[in-house]
């Protein structure tokens, strides 16, 4: 199933959610969307799912408009983030739900649900616990029968809100493995929402990134690393240091940084912003360097550098404990700044971070 | 007691909790436990046979019948209110939601007398409606409309206070996973919702049921107190004892004090089931 997503807004209130969303999904794809709570992520995966509407724009899948399409005709499964299982039912029933609400003309015979809800036990690993309420499941088992109820009805795309936001790390890992498999295993065109950046590059075909109710990149993890297209996905991948430098004939210059390792860029000259991962900077100590180091702390592997120059700019850095230059960096200590990579936007410092919560419109779990 | 004290620590004083607990002993005691055995000493001072001949009096045998039709009409008709006003309030976002909420709760705040006055101004002979209604031969005040009327106003909030709270904790969540799954609406309703409400609906229902048996403030004002005709259980009571009929009036009570017993032990029951 291809999805078509064109032009799409939505507002809460005074609250722009969405504000114009473009994106195809291909037949087969594994697709995550990724961005900070309030970017408006999870109010389109809900749009995708009938759960909710657009004020604007056009959603097709496969040449039909499912905007029209009530979400009980939708053939979607969706998976929450806290599992929405029914409590009062087995997991088996949980599982075969979907079956047995259909029209009596479509519905499958008793010993073929039973033979459906079978198998997905099994291949969700849980066949042990086809008689067991959803209270005496841990939380990892309840994702799967969340997961084997949304791919009983054999749905035409899976949507999976915050999959895995409620599980601790290790199982997270081992679910994740796992949804991968499955997603190959079915072959269903899958949207996923996450705010984990990790999770989103480990298991996606490709990642779309949101901010303020707009996509703002979408690409493969090496492509958004690189190259992130705004300052919002720089910030957001982790390029919290935020410099101001100057650009000159494509060359990054700045008092106090040494940007010979930093490719030269098609910029216009002018006032522009370079975006740095702590991690990516290197302090060089200088008798004539601009930047004072206030504190170094060691976490055994690497030391968190602060630093601040004359003007008053602070800079963290991160540098592994045995490496070369980490010698003799002690608070006091005079140095210039080496970033190793980086991307530069031009403008003074924009104020496109990524949005605070305080911003996030309201989540309110009602239809 | 011996296992409240065990949980002091040594040296801290016993004798204060010692006179609360004593205090409570001696109230309830006072207040509800005496009561209740003079209600059936009483009622069987003359004996069984007098007992069964005062229940089986036609005026009181007439009004446990009103009592048994008002309950049975009351009670489905606020499970149904009950659930319908829940459910617009707990899962929808309309305007006038909170105002709703306000209005079920207006049975709790008012007095049922003063709900029975302004039935009476508004549907008796006098009243604004009563002409029309009077015209079109129909008799609300003084009948069974008017004693049902009252029940159903009085009783109004005890469901939809005990399913809303849960049905609000519950979200939409379930009702949205099961319509992506293709239910229908009435198939959410009686394979999701409903099993979830189940137990805090019957709680309700048998508060309600309480209620609604033992009201008489609110019925006293429409009933009309017309002997054989229009007397409800509490106010057959009430008649009894006016007219000196000791034994009739603990006989009369004692079904009341029965039917609440009932309520009270269905109500602990439930409640246990309700906190699963």
């Amino acid at each position: 199933m291809t999805i078509t997503i064109t032009g799409m807004r939505k507002r809460f209130g005074p609250t722009e959610v969405l504000r114009g969303i473009d994106l195809t999904v291909e037949k087969g794809e594994l697709v995550a969307l990724l961005g900070p709570s309030g970017s408006g992520k999870t109010t389109l995966l809900k749009i995708i799912a009938g759960l909710d509407w657009p004020d604007m724009g056009g959603l097709d899948v496969d040449g039909v408009n499912w905007l029209n399409l009530p979400a009980q005709d939708r053939r979607i499964g969706f998976v929450f983030q806290h599992y929405a299982l029914f409590p009062h039912m087995k997991v088996r029933d949980n599982i075969a739900f979907g079956l047995t609400v259909r029209p009596r003309s479509q519905r499958p015979g008793r010993g073929v649900i039973a033979a459906r809800v079978d198998e997905l036990l099994h291949l969700l690993q849980i066949a042990h616990l086809g008689d067991r309420y959803p209270a005496q499941l841990s939380g990892g088992q309840r994702q799967r029968v969340a997961l084997g109820r949304a791919l009983a009805i054999e749905p035409t795309v899976l949507l999976l809100d915050e999959p895995f936001g409620a599980l601790d790390a290790a199982i997270r890992r081992d679910l994740r493995n796992w949804l991968r498999e499955v997603h190959g295993a079915t072959g269903s065109t899958s949207i996923f929402v996450t705010h984990d950046q990790e999770e989103a590059f480990e298991l996606a075909d490709r990642v779309v990134i949101m901010g303020q109710g707009q996509i703002e990149q979408i690409g493969s993890a090496d492509q958004i690393h690189d190259r992130p297209a705004t300052p919002f996905v720089a910030n957001f991948m982790g390029a919290t240091v935020e410099i101001p430098v100057t650009m000159r004939a494509g060359r990054i210059e700045a008092a106090g940084i040494d940007a010979t390792r930093l490719e030269r860029r098609v910029l216009p000259d002018g006032p522009a912003t370079l975006f740095l991962r702590p991690d990516d900077i290197t302090p060089i100590a200088d008798t004539q360097g601009c930047w004072t180091i206030e504190t170094v702390a060691s976490t055994g592997a690497t030391l968190r550098i602060a630093l601040k120059d004359g003007a008053g700019n602070r800079v963290e850095t991160v540098l592994p404990r045995r490496a070369p230059e980490a010698a003799g960096l002690t608070p006091g200590t005079r140095t210039h700044l080496r970033p190793e990579a980086g991307s530069v936007f031009p403008g003074p410092r924009p104020a496109t971070t990524p949005a605070p919560a305080a911003q996030a419109p309201a989540k309110e779990n009602i239809r | 007691m011996s296992h409240a004290a065990t949980s002091f620590a040594p040296g801290q004083s016993r004798t204060g909790p010692r006179i609360l607990i004593g205090l409570a002993v001696l109230l309830t005691g006072l207040l509800v436990v005496a009561p209740l055995i003079y209600i059936f000493a009483r009622a069987f001072s003359a004996g069984w046979g007098a007992y069964v001949r005062n229940i089986m009096a036609p005026d009181t045998l007439h009004a446990i019948w009103l009592t048994s039709i008002t309950a049975l009409i009351v009670v489905p008709v606020n499970i149904l209110f009950g659930i319908a006003a829940a459910w617009a309030v707990a899962k929808h976002r309309f305007p006038g939601r909170g105002l709703l909420v306000t209005i079920i709760e207006i049975p709790f705040s008012i007095s049922p007398i003063i709900a029975g006055i302004c039935y009476l101004l508004l549907y008796g002979r006098q009243g604004l409606l009563g002409p029309w209604l009077q015209a079109h031969d129909v008799q609300m005040m003084f009948a069974l409309p008017g004693i049902v009327m009252v029940t159903m106003f009085v009783t109004a909030p005890f469901v939809a206070r005990e399913v809303l709270p849960l049905m609000q904790a519950q979200g939409t969540e379930q009702e949205q996973a099961a319509v992506t799954l293709g239910a229908s609406g009435w198939q959410i309703f009686t394979r999701v919702t409903l099993p979830g409400i189940k137990w805090a609906l019957l709680y309700g229902a048998v508060l309600c049921t309480a209620r609604a048996v033992g009201e008489f403030g609110g019925v006293s004002v429409v009933s009309g107190n017309i002997r054989g005709q229009t007397n409800t259980l509490p106010l057959q009571v009430e008649l009894l004892f006016n007219d000196l009929n000791a034994v009739g009036a603990f006989a009369a009570a004692s079904i009341l004090t029965l039917i609440a017993l009932v309520a009270l032990v269905l109500k602990a029951v439930l409640e246990g089931r309700k906190a699963v």
